[in-house]
């Protein structure tokens, strides 16, 4: 393990990126990569993002070591670590289920790596009383794993992956086993630990809240591909192609273009490059009015308005109305 | 947070219908009159009987009979074989388990089957082929009849499927990113054997173990030929106890199966000790 002086992983020192080139992976006849290249920025929080079954946690695992490449190369920190063991990599590793210690108390849970090293006593116990007070457990520590929730099991984890100083952090659908509120909750304070501590984190994920809200880069995976990498931003206003576009967020389909219902324009009258269409059903969801239409040619578009919106256009089931999408899809 | 919150309200509150602390429902009182009532006719009798005999000439008679130097000698040898069968078992059997969870290899299937022969075979079947393969003019040249070694060979194939069977679904069920998370914290194989693995399968070999020391302190089938039962030298106690009611000495009989309960007793004991402390240190 290096632990060089003055330079303590991603804690203090200088954030190491990651570097993937032409990842190949194969599952008897199953492609799980495809050639995949991408380069992860160092102290950056990216999120992989795609559907199951998508090559995402299978990329993870690679990086980490838990599984290896048919070709293909795996750089962390400068270094190519594409055949080494999981143990000489420094990444942590945080597991969607947790994989606690079942039989140690949190304290240990966290003390693992640095027991492991043989460091003094009291550097351990120092150093884990620092992470149980970053990660909210401070007064759980003699607690035992069967006896914290689910997201106090998760944070755990975060802590012991952290304790070993690693140079990048790896969570593989860290909130994917926890309840919505929960979920949410861990999301925010993700983003905020990351502030705190500016280890290069790369985080697994099949739902693009999560990404969109979370993380600085989004690298979109799918059938062992990498669709785009980009800023939440940049991949929500210009997606690279249909399937990034209504992965990220909703769509509906206007004359045959795929636009976002919140970028459809709806007008009384009639003008250029409007399709007309008669309102089948208006949904109010809150503050938010869903307004769906048929048109002419047999689809069905629908638009998302709020109750000023509707209210101001008079909107009624049956009412006759022309639609224009306000964002026409740059070609990224 | 209100993650802390949460936890610390989950304290257990009073609830059923009126029913005080430690008051049994009626199924549950009623299993646990069956379960009591087949314990005590199959087991606590017999050995209130067994205890009863062994006391009937008083503490001096039974002293006598459990210093008796044939007496002496086979429960030494009893519990020291028995002692040394489930060590070995404790370790062979979770190799055989590690190997049979772990390990793809041809013929996992027939092995998985050939485990549990020692269960299936008569013991006195079991002894009369270890006597064709160990005895005079066995096809290996070597002779274990009337040797200490062939006793503990006799055991070791009687008690083979206790640990194996008890590790075998722990290790089945075992969490395998808890390894792989150990191991990405820089944990070395061995390291995670000791620490991660083996806290979690301890139990199960204990209670293997357990067993399987019980099974062989009382063995009789597969030990009686191969030991040609040489008084102080091979002679285990279920065969000196046969011996004792044979000659009209129902008394030394009953003591000595006393003090054999006695010392499966402390070993149960002690075993459960060890397997609590190490599951705690991890």
């Amino acid at each position: 393990m290096s632990q060089h002086p003055g330079r303590s992983g991603g804690r203090s020192g200088e954030p190491s990126g990651i570097v993937v080139r032409g990842v190949h992976r194969k599952f008897g006849d199953f492609v799980a990569l495809d050639d995949v290249d991408l380069e992860v920025k160092p102290g950056g929080l990216t999120a992989l993002l795609g559907p199951s079954g998508g090559g995402k946690s299978t990329l993870l695992r690679i990086i980490a070591g838990l599984d290896y490449p048919d070709r293909g190369t795996v750089e962390i920190a400068g270094q190519d670590a594409t055949f080494l063991p999981p143990q000489r990599r420094s990444v942590g590793f945080v597991f969607q289920h947790y994989a606690a210690f079942k039989h140690l108390t949190t304290a240990r849970n966290v003390a693992f790596g640095l027991e492991i090293r043989k460091r003094p006593k009291n550097e351990v116990a120092e150093k884990v009383q620092e992470l149980l007070e970053l990660v909210h457990l401070e007064q759980f520590a003699d607690r035992l794993p069967s006896q914290l929730s689910g997201g106090q099991r998760q944070r755990m984890a975060l802590a012991r992956a952290l304790a070993v100083e690693p140079e990048v952090l790896l969570l593989d659908e860290p909130f994917g086993a926890l309840d919505a509120k929960v979920r949410k909750e861990l999301r925010d304070w993700l983003r905020r630990l990351h502030d705190e501590v500016h280890v290069t984190t790369l985080f697994v994920t099949h739902d693009q809240e999560e990404a969109l809200e979370v993380a600085d880069e989004i690298v979109v995976i799918n059938e062992g591909r990498i669709e785009q990498v980009g800023s939440p931003g940049d991949l929500y206003d210009r997606p690279a192609n249909d399937f990034v576009m209504s992965f990220l967020g909703p769509v509906t389909r206007l004359a045959g273009e795929l636009v976002r219902p919140h970028d459809v324009e709806v007008l009384l009258d009639e003008r250029a490059g409007a399709v007309e269409v008669t309102v089948t059903k208006l949904l109010r969801v809150g503050y938010e009015v869903r307004a769906e239409t048929l048109a002419a040619d047999g689809s069905t578009p629908w638009v998302q308005l709020n109750r000023v919106q509707v209210d101001e256009l008079g909107l009624q089931v049956g009412a006759v109305v022309w639609l224009r999408a306000l964002v026409v899809r740059a070609a990224a | 947070m209100s993650l802390v919150a949460q936890v610390d309200r989950a304290t257990p509150t009073a609830r059923g219908r009126g029913r005080r602390p430690g008051e049994l429902t009626r199924g549950a009182g009623l299993g646990l009159g069956i379960g009591v009532l087949w314990l005590s006719l199959l087991v606590l009798l017999p050995i209130a009987a067994i205890v009863s005999t062994a006391f009937e000439d008083g503490i001096a008679g039974f002293w006598e009979a459990i210093t008796d130097p044939e007496a002496l000698a086979a429960i030494r040898f009893t519990v020291g074989a028995a002692a040394l069968v489930t060590l070995v078992n404790a370790v062979i059997g979770t190799l055989i388990a590690w190997v049979l969870v772990r390990d793809q290899f041809p013929g996992k299937r027939i092995l998985e089957v050939i485990i549990d022969i020692p269960f299936a075979l008569p013991t006195i079947v079991a002894g009369l082929v270890l006597i064709t393969l160990y005895g005079p003019g066995g096809p290996f040249g070597i002779n274990l009849v009337g040797t200490q070694a062939g006793v503990v060979l006799a055991l070791l194939f009687v008690t083979l499927p206790f640990v194996v069977r008890s590790v075998q679904p722990v290790l089945i069920d075992a969490d395998r990113e808890v390894e792989q998370a150990a191991a990405s914290l820089g944990a070395s194989g061995f390291v995670i054997f000791r620490r991660v693995i083996l806290p979690t399968i301890t139990p199960a070999v204990v209670s293997g173990a357990a067993l399987s020391f019980a099974r062989a302190l009382g063995e009789f089938g597969s030990v009686i030929l191969i030991s040609a039962n040489l008084i102080g030298k091979t002679q285990v106690s279920s065969s000196y106890i046969l011996k004792m009611i044979e000659s009209q000495e129902p008394v030394a009989a009953a003591a000595v199966a006393t003090l054999l309960l006695g010392v499966a007793v402390v070993v149960l004991v002690m075993l459960d000790v060890i397997q609590r402390r190490t599951a705690r240190r991890g």
